[in-house]
């Protein structure tokens, strides 16, 4: 069985373009030459020059002596905190930017939550000197001021998005109106492995750097490419699907899913897609997405705006009804105690949306030999006012 | 012959108008259609909310959100529908996103459809190719046409791929953009309207998106079958009420 996209856009039964008329010569011509844009020898090269010299790569590999000794396993942290602008985002936002350029497109627009994909996407458009524009929820906007401001000095504008819940997914939403609006010269930077095919594809290809990465540096470390189990935290699956990418097919290594739950998973105000979601169409992609039961979109809730989201994208829909991967809701509190605790364990301030995965060591138990890798998708400086609220700093 | 298809064989150029069940108060639905139909309107496109309208403007996504706050769903819709064959002849289309229609099932929605009277769909988030593997089949079955939109960017091909499947109506969308009043057209939508007339499809072609008075309606229908006006309607109504709807209607047809 292969957990890979297949030739008509679809992750078993999970993805697809459902997506108004009016985007779609924009998603076909995207759909048609993806894939053999990503594998031209000048495409390649150029990615792989600004992923070393401008982000960074390759990030490390960092085996954490403390953290595997309080919990008796042995624990990598894949150091993705470490690339330019703080999180796995620019992975992504690097291919998609080469992407549009050889595409003609000469506006750019995305969506954030947290504000590190519309952080991520102002800075390559600063790099190409191309126009951006980001579409922010009014809420996100309000909890994750510094990086607002950072995409200003940027040079992006941020447009707040008001309709709905006011928050990612409202921000997707005003995204694709935009497209629809400017058809022809606008690229739309996507930020997770969601929305219409072929984008949750390209998306975990340009991700899935991070999985290439761990395949040697393990290799270096341990003398085996695979490690029995890759944890990632999972909003739209981006960082996850990095991660996995790689390992998706061998299923000797366990793939951890970790989903946000909020307040709790019975308190409705929770983001834990699998659990709660039901099959359905959101942003394009038929996946599993919070919903009534007239299906209408519910609003979700997760102190960290990257995880608030109501869909996952269709990979992880179908690694969770394959049961390829666990999927692990963890609440505010306890991802809250856990990047406190990795604070002060390990010396690294990870992001609230990062520090989700690694609270489930408090209940999911590893065997001594076992060698875990975790996504460390990115650091805390945005989430550092949430810090002070919650711990009274 | 389906209601739809019939009024296109009507030698006039027809007015589709569009609403939001459930806008300005949940129990209009039924009101609006009696008033659209004796003001003289063609036909009606019956708008089921939705949380998430991508295709739609402000003033539309507007109405959706106040019609859901309202408390319509899909099962009082059908109910305010129940009887409405007793009271009206007009080709009546629900317009609405997929998911909503999945969640009920296809197959029970396309029977409910078709028991209340519902003559057809416009479902801008169902891609042709998919209606046309998936779900022709069912629609088919219930007598219910589905109505494809075209933009000025499909290509011919594309157009003619979805004429070939369908048998109502093209719905011409004016201009790339999500729906919203305009205040007119320009050249761009004249060739384009003109390209399209010329491409001699066996579906005949109404325009939407951005019609809003006299002279748009005019100049979408110069080349064109007839056109729809929803945001523009959308708006009087939550200006004036719905006792004025003949104010309205008779502003574009006189
Ligand atoms: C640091 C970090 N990790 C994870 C996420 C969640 O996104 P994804 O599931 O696409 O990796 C975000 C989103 O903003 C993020 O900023």
């Amino acid at each position: 069985m292969s957990y890979h996209v297949n030739e008509k856009g679809y992750y078993g039964q999970f993805g697809g373009a459902f997506i108004p008329e009016m985007l779609y010569p924009n998603i076909e011509e995207l759909r048609q030459k993806y894939l053999s844009i990503m594998a031209e020898p000048d495409f390649k090269a150029e990615f792989d020059q600004l992923l070393k010299s401008y982000v960074g790569r390759p990030t490390p590999l960092y085996y954490a002596k403390r953290f595997s000794e309080k919990y008796n396993t042995k624990i990598y942290f894949k150091r993705e905190d470490l690339c330019h602008t703080g999180a796995h985002k620019v992975n992504n936002t690097i291919g998609q930017i080469l992407m549009a350029k050889r595409l003609g497109k000469t506006r750019i627009i995305a969506e954030t939550g947290a504000g590190q994909h519309g952080v991520a996407t102002a800075t390559v458009c600063a790099l190409a000197g191309i126009q951006c524009i980001v579409y922010m929820g009014e809420i996100d906007i309000a909890r994750q001021a510094p990086n607002v401001a950072r995409m200003k000095m940027l040079g992006a504008e941020v447009r707040p998005a008001k309709s709905g819940s006011r928050t990612l997914k409202d921000a997707t939403n005003e995204a694709i109106r935009d497209w629809i609006n400017n058809p022809e010269d606008t690229h739309y930077i996507i930020g997770s492995a969601v929305g219409p095919h072929p984008y949750p594809d390209m998306v975990s290809r340009f991700q899935s750097v991070v999985s290439e990465e761990i395949k040697w540096q393990l290799n270096e470390a341990e003398g085996t490419q695979n490690p029995d189990y890759v944890v990632a935290c999972v909003g739209g699956g981006s960082n996850a699907a990095g991660a996995y990418y790689h390992f998706l097919d061998d299923e000797r290594v366990g793939l951890i899913a970790v989903e946000a739950a909020g307040k709790g998973i019975d308190t409705g105000e929770s983001a834990a897609t699998s659990i709660l979601g039901k099959e359905g169409i959101i942003h394009g992609s038929k996946t599993l997405l919070m919903q009534t039961h007239d299906g209408q979109i519910t609003e979700p809730y997760s102190i960290s705006a990257g995880l608030d989201y109501p869909g996952v994208g269709p990979m992880h829909a179908h690694l969770h009804t394959t049961k390829r991967a666990e999927f692990i809701p963890v609440t505010d509190d306890e991802a809250m105690t856990a990047g406190l605790m990795l604070s002060q364990l390990e010396g690294i301030i990870p992001a609230i949306e990062t520090a989700h995965a690694f609270a489930i060591f408090e209940t999911k138990k590893f065997k001594p030999n076992d060698i875990v890798v975790v996504c460390l998708s990115g650091r805390g400086d945005k989430d550092l006012n949430t810090y002070i609220d919650y711990f009274k700093l | 012959m389906n209601r739809i298809q019939a009024k296109l064989k009507e030698d006039k150029k027809l007015l589709s108008i569009y609403f939001s069940a459930g806008f300005p108060e949940v129990n209009d639905t039924v009101e609006i259609i009696k008033r659209l139909e004796k003001s003289g309107v063609d036909m009606i496109e019956i708008g089921l909310p939705f949380s998430d309208p991508l295709a739609d403007g402000p003033t539309i996504q507007a109405s959706s959100t106040k019609a859901l706050k309202n408390g319509m769903h899909t099962a009082l819709l059908f109910k305010q529908l129940k009887d409405i064959r007793k009271e009206v002849s007009v080709p009546l289309i629900l317009m609405g996103y997929f998911n909503p229609m999945l969640q009920y099932g296809v197959e029970a929605f396309c029977k409910k459809c078709h028991e209340v009277g519902i003559d057809g769909f416009i479902i801008p988030d169902l891609p042709a190719q998919v209606y046309d593997e998936e779900y022709k089949a069912i629609f088919d079955r219930y007598g219910l046409l589905n109505i494809f939109l075209i933009t000025p960017q499909t290509s011919n091909d594309r157009i003619q791929y979805m004429d070939s499947i369908s048998e109502g109506f093209i719905y011409m969308v004016s201009s790339a953009s999500t729906t919203g009043a305009q205040s007119g057209f320009g050249h761009t939508q004249e060739d384009y309207f003109k390209r399209i007339a010329d491409l001699n499809l066996k579906n005949p072609q109404i325009v939407g998106f951005g019609i809003s008075n006299k002279q748009t309606f005019t100049q979408a229908t110069t080349h064109a079958k007839g056109a729809i006006i929803g945001s523009a309607f959308i708006k009087y109504i939550d200006a004036q009420g719905i006792a004025k709807i003949h104010e309205f209607v008779g502003n574009i047809l006189n």
